[in-house]
């Protein structure tokens, strides 16, 4: 589905792969390493050379805001422009079943942002991202914020867009995490991609 | 009418104790604008003088082309002092170019139109008028544009988060880029509209005071002010406008990114 192809910018040396639908690739590397770079080249935030295409279009030939609603970055820090929840969400009823799943209430509408946990708005704003339906997630420790608990239900609704067709690059530092999402692992290492038989 | 009183070279280095009181009172109190301060008073002393002598000139040969030569030199003057206002600029020649060129459209339409339509001397160009009317213009214009740019750049600095999340979430670089161009354009205008409303009651402006001094009467000057206040507030609003429209156009690309990397780094 995503296939990528000699994409680099300062900081990050080539990379190709290939991720097909519903497969999950778990990145893991040393902080500072590029795997943020990785990600924020493939949603195209950062000029970058290479060819990145989605189901053989050429990204070159998307508009950059339908791009990004098709591959979905979520960085590890979640940035947030108005004043309550609600107003990051397009249609705030319509993510009330996904919101449940991560156990958000459907009355955190009107909650200040400021006010919010940074678990709360990590999954705030894994919910936002997943509500324009993607096709491709790139997630930056989707769930380093959060408990064992409430980390096991975010799992749970990723895998199961996963398993509905949706791909998947998920940066986790945890192992055992690694282990339980993807089948397939990549390593960054001072700038350089490799593909790893685990973590 | 020229009953006014000259004043004596005498008079102004008396006057000038004041800006000397300033510098010592920043020696006293650790301030460290001594210097800027002095420098600053002998920048005017010295560009009021040249402007003196430059208008003497001007009135005396009464030339289309050098009226403009003037009017080009004192808008290039005003857009080196916008960028040297800014925390952070731009890279390249859009430092300079910037604010320059939406200084130059906003103050070259209004003075045009101040004298075309409203003012109309005979002829059009005449250096009595032009030049002041730039002048005010370009004073008031200037600080209005280097406020824009200045928070528009900052404004992308500090909100970066949020720019790039909608950014993320599919927005436009119009969409994302909306609340930090508003706030920009917010903190150009204040200005303007805080020196309208001041105006006649707490500040009585140096261009009606001095017709006043100049034996014109108030109702008169009164009339010239207000048609120089409306022309400063179209000025600043168009030179506004395009120095936060096109800096937030250079501050994002094609592919609808946030591109910081435009601008330098903060001046320490």
């Amino acid at each position: 589905m995503l296939d990528i192809a000699g994409l680099h910018r300062p900081g990050l040396m080539p990379v190709s792969f290939a991720l097909p639908s519903g497969a999950c690739i778990a990145v893991r590397g040393p902080s500072g390493a590029g795997k943020t770079l990785l990600l924020r080249a493939i949603a195209d935030l950062d000029p970058c050379e290479g060819n990145v295409s989605l189901d053989g279009v050429n990204r070159v030939s998307i508009p950059a805001p339908s791009w990004r609603r098709q591959v979905s970055y979520v960085p590890a820090v979640s940035g947030w422009w108005a004043d309550t929840v609600g107003d990051h969400f397009q249609n705030w009823s319509a993510a009330a079943p996904l919101l449940a799943h991560f156990k958000i209430p459907e009355d955190a509408a009107a909650w200040p942002v400021a006010r919010c946990s940074t678990g709360e708005l990590a999954r705030l704003a894994l919910a936002r991202a997943l509500a324009t339906q993607p096709k491709v997630l790139l997630l930056d420790e989707p769930t380093g914020a959060l408990d064992d608990e409430t980390t096991a239900a975010v799992e749970a609704v990723l895998l199961d867009r996963i398993a509905q067709g949706a791909a998947a690059l998920w940066v986790t530092h945890d192992t055992a995490q690694a282990a339980r999402v993807a089948s397939r692992f990549l390593l960054v290492e001072g700038g350089a991609v490799h593909e790893a038989a685990q973590l | 009418m020229n009953s006014y009183i000259t004043l004596t070279p005498w008079d102004l280095a008396l006057a000038s104790i004041f800006v000397l009181v300033n510098a010592g009172l920043s020696l006293a109190l650790e301030l460290h604008i001594h210097r800027q301060m002095l420098i600053a008073a002998l920048r005017m002393v010295v560009q009021l003088s040249l402007m003196g002598l430059v208008l003497t000139a001007l009135f005396s040969v009464m030339s289309p082309l050098w009226t403009m030569v003037a009017a080009l030199g004192m808008v290039l003057f005003a857009g080196r002092e916008i960028a040297a206002r800014q925390e952070r600029s731009f890279t390249g020649l859009w430092s300079y170019g910037l604010g320059t060129v939406s200084m130059m459209t906003g103050s070259l339409l209004v003075t045009i139109f101040g004298l075309t339509a409203a003012l109309r001397p005979d002829p059009w160009y005449d250096p009595k008028y032009a030049i002041p009317l730039l002048g005010m213009i370009l004073g008031n214009g200037m600080t209005g544009i280097a406020l824009g740019i200045q928070g528009l750049t900052a404004g992308a600095m500090q909100r970066r988060g949020a720019v790039e999340a909608q950014l993320m979430l599919g927005a436009t670089r119009r969409e994302a880029m909306g609340p930090v161009i508003r706030q920009a354009l917010r903190s150009a205008l204040m200005p303007i509209i805080n020196s309208m409303s001041v105006t006649g009651i707490v500040a009585l402006p140096g261009m009606m005071t001095g017709q006043i001094l100049g034996g014109v009467s108030p109702v008169e000057a009164v009339r010239y002010q207000i048609l120089i206040m409306f022309l400063i507030a179209g000025g600043t609003g168009i030179g506004a406008v395009t120095a936060v429209m096109a800096g937030a156009y250079r501050l994002t690309d094609q592919r609808h990114r946030l591109r910081l990397d435009r601008l330098r780094p903060a001046k320490s």
